[in-house]
């Protein structure tokens, strides 16, 4: 017997492990994931080159008929410019609040516990439901927001309406409740970068006498830059799913006029879902799949690069 | 310089209460609205605190219009099987994965933190027609069985695994512990805190889930809270002050499950997420 041999053999784990007992306890993660995770994957990639794909599992051929639909589906094209103008819209400023908020909660404040459950709240509460409040709040007659507009001489503005076919501010009142929704998550994250800076940096800084103002510009905010950057590129991952925050406000409809408010999901579902039309929505959520993927990759190589 | 700084810790506390009431508000919106008569809330300017915080008319009609009990105790029902199964098997598969000693393991697991970045809006399509054909259309069930498997979790509970030393493994083991033992009398209450976060996101995520449930619900008896909400709303001519009371019991358990877990939740989501 081999001295590496002999070595492996009376390694504990070799003995209690009866070298692969733990795989048994693999195996019901495993049956859920290969069934609803893995096969799911790759079948969608196959269905998406199958061209008249429907529910039934009938089709007409093979080839790239649905990626010519969806990129040249007028529905389609605008579902990505809407999420776009969402994503590049909502991520931004929701951060640029939260660094505010998080460095505030950061400096030892009393009573944390109550802006804590004031700040993370809508984390934890369906988009659906508060979106309800939200609905309201947006009316155009009896909503709080024109009245506090109002306040200010703003005329009544028509948040969920449209005026002669064109409904300018339905994508504002998702950017809106979008940027609330988002805020818990994106200040969590902030927060516990915060909580990482070695609080050194700030002793010392003090005692050279900087700035408050010196101090969040010159020492937060570049060592909190890694965290920023992560915390942004995961919002965009998520916000460009985009599809609960859509349905409050118009009773599930994309927007006043039906069909000014799509997102890439609420395309997705509603051909897949409403219009029975599985290639064409295969094809659409591998689009949605790939704009994540460079994202995703975009965040890998920040990571790489600016992790210290 | 005191002046200064009490100056400063001034406006601290003006910028978080102004930013903490701007978030709460739409909760208090929507709680006070359901308390308030129909005088009060077709007032404008409107009012802003209702006469009657025992006016609980709305909560009653809105119980009479809807089956909105129904759904609760649905929503309980799915989210405690969700969480007790979805549970169990992340207890096991994260042992498996931190005790299992085999060549590529560290591959095998990136690949499944790979695919955590793949949208369940690329799954659903599939996943629908499976549920479909295993008849599962318009069940209770189908809306536990797909996440019985997360990844996410069990990357959690397992990078916690990783941290117990080896040598309490070893010890158990000798004094006659099976693994199932050692796994469920020292790993789990050694776990407790990763194992109550992961739980309490778990209950979270199950209790608001909304596509999903959209797409495979049918029947009225068996919707959740969020979709029994969203079509008690979408019924043209019901009233504002019975969707916000509908509204205010959807979201009153998490509220409540947050006050008393709030640092649990904090813990779990500042690790790496809890929408989508």
């Amino acid at each position: 017997m081999s001295v590496k041999k002999l070595k492996r053999e009376t390694h504990p784990d070799y003995i209690f492990n009866r070298k692969y007992e733990p795989l048994i306890y693999l195996v019901p993660f495993a049956i859920g994931l290969l069934i609803f995770t893995i096969y799911p994957i790759i079948n969608v990639v196959i269905m998406s080159f199958k061209e008249g794909y429907r529910l039934s599992g009938n089709y007409t051929g093979w080839g790239i008929g649905n990626y010519q639909f969806v990129l040249t589906n007028k529905d389609f094209l605008s579902a990505i410019k809407n999420t776009f103008i969402y994503v590049l819209t909502v991520v931004p400023i929701s951060t640029v609040f939260s660094i505010i908020i998080a460095n505030l909660l950061n400096q030892k404040v009393k009573g944390m516990a109550i802006f804590q459950t004031a700040y993370f709240l809508p984390m934890v509460t369906s988009s659906i439901a508060v979106g309800i409040s939200w609905r309201y709040m947006f009316n155009k007659q009896f909503g709080v927001i024109n009245w506090l507009l109002g306040l200010f001489g703003v005329a009544p503005i028509d948040w969920l309406g449209a005026t002669a076919g064109q409904a300018p501010w339905n994508i504002v009142v998702i950017i809106i409740f979008g940027i609330w929704n988002l805020m818990p998550f994106t200040i969590i994250l902030l927060l516990s970068g915060l909580q990482n800076i070695d609080p050194l940096y700030y002793t010392a800084a003090k005692v050279d006498g900087a700035s408050s103002t010196k101090i969040f510009t010159r020492i937060t905010v570049p060592l909190l830059a890694p965290t920023i950057f992560l915390t942004m590129i995961v919002n965009m991952i998520s916000a460009f799913k985009v599809y609960n925050e859509v349905i409050p406000f118009w009773s599930g409809k994309a927007g006043v006029l039906s069909n000014n408010l799509y997102t890439m999901v609420y395309w997705i579902k509603e051909t897949f879902y409403s219009k029975l039309r599985l290639g064409n929505a295969a094809a659409a959520s591998i689009v949605l799949f790939l704009i994540i993927l460079c994202f995703t990759l975009l965040q890998r190589w920040i990571q790489k690069h600016f992790n210290y | 310089m005191k002046n200064n700084d009490a100056v400063k810790k001034f406006f601290i506390y003006l910028i978080l209460a102004l930013g903490g009431i701007i978030m709460i508000f739409p909760f208090y919106w929507m709680i006070s609205g359901s308390f308030k008569t129909a005088a009060e809330y077709n007032s404008f300017p409107p009012v802003w605190i209702p006469g009657n915080w025992l006016n609980f008319d709305n909560f009653t009609k809105a119980f009479e219009q809807a089956p909105l009990m129904k759904y609760f105790l649905n929503s309980c029902i799915v989210t405690f099987s969700s969480v007790t199964i979805n549970g169990f098997i992340t207890i096991l598969a994260a042992f498996g994965f931190s005790r299992l000693k085999f060549k590529g393991k560290e591959a095998v697991f990136a690949l499944l933190v790979a695919f955590m970045m793949v949208p369940f809006e690329m799954q659903v399509i599939t996943n629908y027609q499976t549920v479909a054909r295993l008849n599962l259309i318009d069940t209770l069930p189908v809306l536990v069985i797909p996440f019985t498997s997360s990844i996410f979790y069990t990357y959690i509970l397992k990078g916690f695994f990783d941290t117990v030393p080896d040598s309490l493994y070893y010890s158990a083991r000798i004094d006659g512990a099976s693994n199932w033992k050692y796994l469920w009398r020292v790993m789990v209450p050694i776990a407790r805190p990763s194992l109550v976060t992961i739980m309490l996101l778990n209950a979270i995520a199950s209790w608001n889930s909304f596509m999903w449930v959209q797409l495979v619900i049918n029947s009225d008896r068996n919707r959740t809270i969020p979709l029994g909400i969203f079509a008690f709303v979408s019924d043209a001519g019901s009233d504002p002050k019975l969707q916000l009371a509908a509204a205010t019991i959807a979201v009153l358990p998490m509220i409540i499950l947050f006050l008393f877990a709030r640092k649990y939740i904090v813990s779990g989501v500042s690790r790496g997420g809890i929408k989508g």
